[in-house]
């Protein structure tokens, strides 16, 4: 390890700021993809792979993925919820890799969604 | 860079480490790489989280799902179904006492949403191992501001204001002692740290080294700045630490390899460097003067402080000693600014440095509460609130008695006060302290006699014996309080105990004498009637002092619940139980020597107590 400069620092924490945007829990972005047997079963495995891949084709650092259980919806998995800054969640059905590249450029890149594959915006509020 | 969508923060400090935390992190490696997440999930080590008493614990990112008193064998489940399936493992999770349904986000449990984090802000978040997830979390950007954008006074002036205060014991206003070592006469001077933390059962200056080492070495840096002239510090830290000291040896390493300690400090021109220094165990050993002496080599005991160790200190230099949780505040008060600090708390500061307490306090948490742990609280929350929400109320649904802060030698604070703040002047007043951050919560069961009797056993054990009041005072106490919780006590000893205390806080040397009564003091004024019933009725009302107590069986528990089984002859040490197998079973008061065992053993509570 060399001896640090203070633009180094700053280098540092940014090559680290992908893991922190996980563990802060707060990222620009949040992408939920529902992994119930039904979600699994329908490829949901896939669809969460093609995102990881995209995230890091692009070097994204503000951007969660998570998962969830089943969303009540079996026929239309494999779904994915996503939340972009403080828009209303938008829930994607029927997903394909295809369609999972496009929605992470337009809409978690891009902020704007992707309607043809939308199913609805907003979601119940559980608590 | 790898790109993980998870990151499963294992707690490892030493509560959970001896819990086989070690064991649960490699356990989730193994099974994230059977299940070949191995590139979406990675498993890190962080310090402790506080809430040692439901440890280990996991918290998975970015959810902050919370799982609680792990074993090895729920590992495979908790993988399977939450990392690969993506459903949180509900019987793994936390429910509160009294609740059946779990809550899941660590956000969302009481014992956490109503603490404030400065000094624990990193906690659960870094590896404290790794230097470069502190700089991520904007680390020793503090220091940086203070290098390059601020002069030493400048830094000196935004610690004064902030209204920052010492947390190891006294409240003294940390920008004043700093101002006071800058103004002393001397070319050399030193800044240290006190990690000794010798209070029974107190571990918030561990947790901060084992968790965010390099918040107390930024501080540390940011002062000797200030201060100027200093440009090398020390670290005291107890012997009984060991995981401690490591940390703190691997934090100093990798910021040296950083060029953040020796010479010319990321090229700004400053340099200074840290070393370790081991405690020789003596409680007292964390006094100012005593710590200084033992640094130096010497035996630990404390000397007069005509002359203030800002002036003359180690080894004759002028010297600054703060506390742990003081110096990790300092590179958040750098970088969010005085006003920020100051304004969470009591009190103003603006002119009176002791006019108010500012920022947050670290206490650890015990006794009878249902959640124990660390807690980190904004100044002035009422005791009530920690007692209550944090610490989930009194277990087992008993009532609570009092709260003791500060420590071994703080005083125990009613129930009729405990919407009091936590504030420096406010605990003070009432007989108390703010002291390192020690909290035992006291319920029905306990005797306020025996509690007494039992902080001033430690401290009279620890008196370093080098003045009289102290040595021979303190001893005088606890030769009384032993006798009073035999039954022999008189109501003359109330008042010689008075007399003695008073004696002893106004005159003993340091603060180990001038602290010890409190535990005594404040009992007597809020508790007196138990006081009384100990030498007067020769009755210990919550039947802690055994001596005090009658025996007796209940004959209808014993004959038709125990069936007269016989198990407490067969462990009274006096033969003073009467009884055949089957058969009523009586107490021969002339034989019985009051030891409850009895009463410990009959599995059907036949035995009673008077
Ligand atoms: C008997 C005795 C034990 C003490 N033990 C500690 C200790 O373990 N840790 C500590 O920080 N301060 C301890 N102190 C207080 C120190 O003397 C000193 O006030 C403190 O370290 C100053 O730092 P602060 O201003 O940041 O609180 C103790 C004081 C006494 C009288
Ligand atoms: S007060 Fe007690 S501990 Fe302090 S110097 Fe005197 S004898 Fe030693
Ligand atoms: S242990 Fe209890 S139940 Fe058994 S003989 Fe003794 S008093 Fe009776
Ligand atoms: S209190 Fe002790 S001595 Fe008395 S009866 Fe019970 S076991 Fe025997």
């Amino acid at each position: 390890m060399a001896k640090l400069k203070i633009e180094d620092l700053d280098r540092i924490a940014e090559e680290a700021r992908s893991k922190m945007t996980i563990r802060e829990g707060a990222g620009k972005a949040r992408i939920t993809v529902h992994m119930g047997t039904c979600g699994i079963a329908a490829g949901a495995r896939a669809i969460m792979s093609a995102f990881l891949d995209e995230i890091k084709a692009h070097n994204i650092k503000d951007v969660i993925i998570t998962t969830s259980g089943c969303a009540g919806l079996c026929s239309r998995e494999p779904m994915a919820t996503v939340e972009f800054g403080n828009q209303a969640p938008v829930k994607y059905v029927d997903l394909t890799d295809e369609k999972a590249r496009k929605i992470f450029k337009e809409h978690v890149l891009g902020g704007k969604f992707v309607m043809e594959y939308a199913l609805s915006v907003g979601s119940e509020r559980i608590r | 860079m790898k790109r993980y969508r998870l990151q499963l923060m294992v707690c490892a400090g030493t509560g959970c480490v001896s819990n086989h935390s070690v064991e649960i992190k490699d356990a989730l490696d193994r099974e994230i790489e059977k299940h070949k997440l191995q590139n979406e999930a990675e498993v890190v080590f962080t310090g402790c989280n506080g809430f040692c008493g439901a440890g280990p614990i996991v918290v998975v990112q970015p959810d902050g799902v919370f799982y609680q008193l792990l074993k090895t064998a729920d590992i495979p489940h908790l993988v399977e179904e939450h990392l690969l399936k993506g459903r949180p493992v509900k019987k793994l999770m936390y429910s509160p006492p009294a609740e059946k349904i779990p809550i899941p986000k660590m956000s969302d449990i009481p014992f956490f949403s109503d603490q404030t984090l400065i000094a624990l802000r990193n906690r659960g978040m870094i590896d404290p191992e790794q230097i470069d997830d502190y700089i991520a979390r904007g680390g020793y950007k503090g220091l940086v501001k203070a290098l390059t954008m601020m002069t030493p006074d400048e830094v000196l002036k935004e610690i004064k204001s902030s209204g920052l205060r010492g947390r190891g014991g006294g409240g003294f206003p940390t920008g004043v002692k700093w101002e006071s070592c800058k103004h002393a006469h001397g070319d050399i001077k030193h800044v240290i740290c006190n990690a000794d933390e010798g209070d029974p059962g107190a571990f918030m200056d561990r947790s901060i080294i084992e968790g965010d080492p390099h918040a107390v070495i930024e501080g540390m840096i940011i002062g000797a700045y200030a201060i100027e002239k200093v440009h090398q510090g020390y670290i005291y830290v107890r012997m009984e630490y060991p995981l401690a000291i490591k940390r703190f040896q691997i934090a100093i390493k990798q910021a040296r390899e950083y060029g953040l300690l020796g010479e010319n400090i990321l090229d700004a021109g400053f340099t200074f460097d840290i070393d370790i220094r081991r405690g020789a165990g003596a409680f007292v050993c964390g006094e100012s003067t005593a710590l200084m002496a033992s640094v130096e080599g010497k035996p630990g005991e404390p000397r007069a402080k005509y002359i203030h160790t800002v002036e003359r200190g180690l080894w004759e230099r002028p010297t600054c000693l703060n506390n742990v949780e003081t110096w990790a505040n300092v590179p958040q008060i750098i970088l969010k600014g005085a006003q920020w600090f100051s304004s969470i708390g009591t009190g103003d500061v603006s002119a009176d440095p002791w006019g108010g307490s500012k920022g947050t306090k670290v206490f650890s948490l015990a006794g009878k509460v249902n959640n124990t742990g660390l807690v980190e609280v904004p100044m002035g929350i009422p005791l009530r609130d920690i007692v209550f929400k944090i610490g989930g109320g009194i277990r087992d649904g008993k009532k609570f008695k009092a709260v003791q802060t500060g420590g071994p030698s703080g005083g125990f604070i009613p129930e009729s006060l405990l919407d009091l703040p936590v504030d420096y002047e406010e605990l003070t007043k009432v007989g108390s302290m703010m002291g390192s951050g020690g909290m035992v919560v006291t319920d029905e069961d306990n005797c306020m006699v025996d509690m007494a009797r039992y902080f001033l056993a430690f401290t009279q054990a620890e008196s370093c014996g080098k003045c009289t009041p102290c040595r021979e005072g303190t001893k005088q106490m606890l030769d009384i309080l032993d006798r009073i919780s035999v039954g022999e006590g008189t109501e003359e000893d109330l008042v010689t105990l008075e007399d003695l205390s008073n004696v002893i806080v106004e005159s003993s040397l340091c603060a180990l004498g001038g602290s010890a009564p409190n535990p005594v003091l404040t009992t007597l004024k809020y508790f007196r009637e138990e006081y009384e019933a100990h030498v007067k009725d020769k009755k210990c009302p919550s039947h802690t002092c055994r001596k005090l107590n009658t025996y007796s069986i209940d004959e209808k528990i014993c004959l038709k619940l125990g069936h007269g089984c016989h198990v407490c002859v067969k462990h009274c040490p006096d033969a003073a139980i009467i009884g055949e197998r089957k058969q009523v079973h009586y107490i021969d008061p002339a034989k019985c020597s009051k030891c409850g065992v009895c009463y410990d053993v009959c599995n059907f509570k036949a035995v009673q107590v008077a």
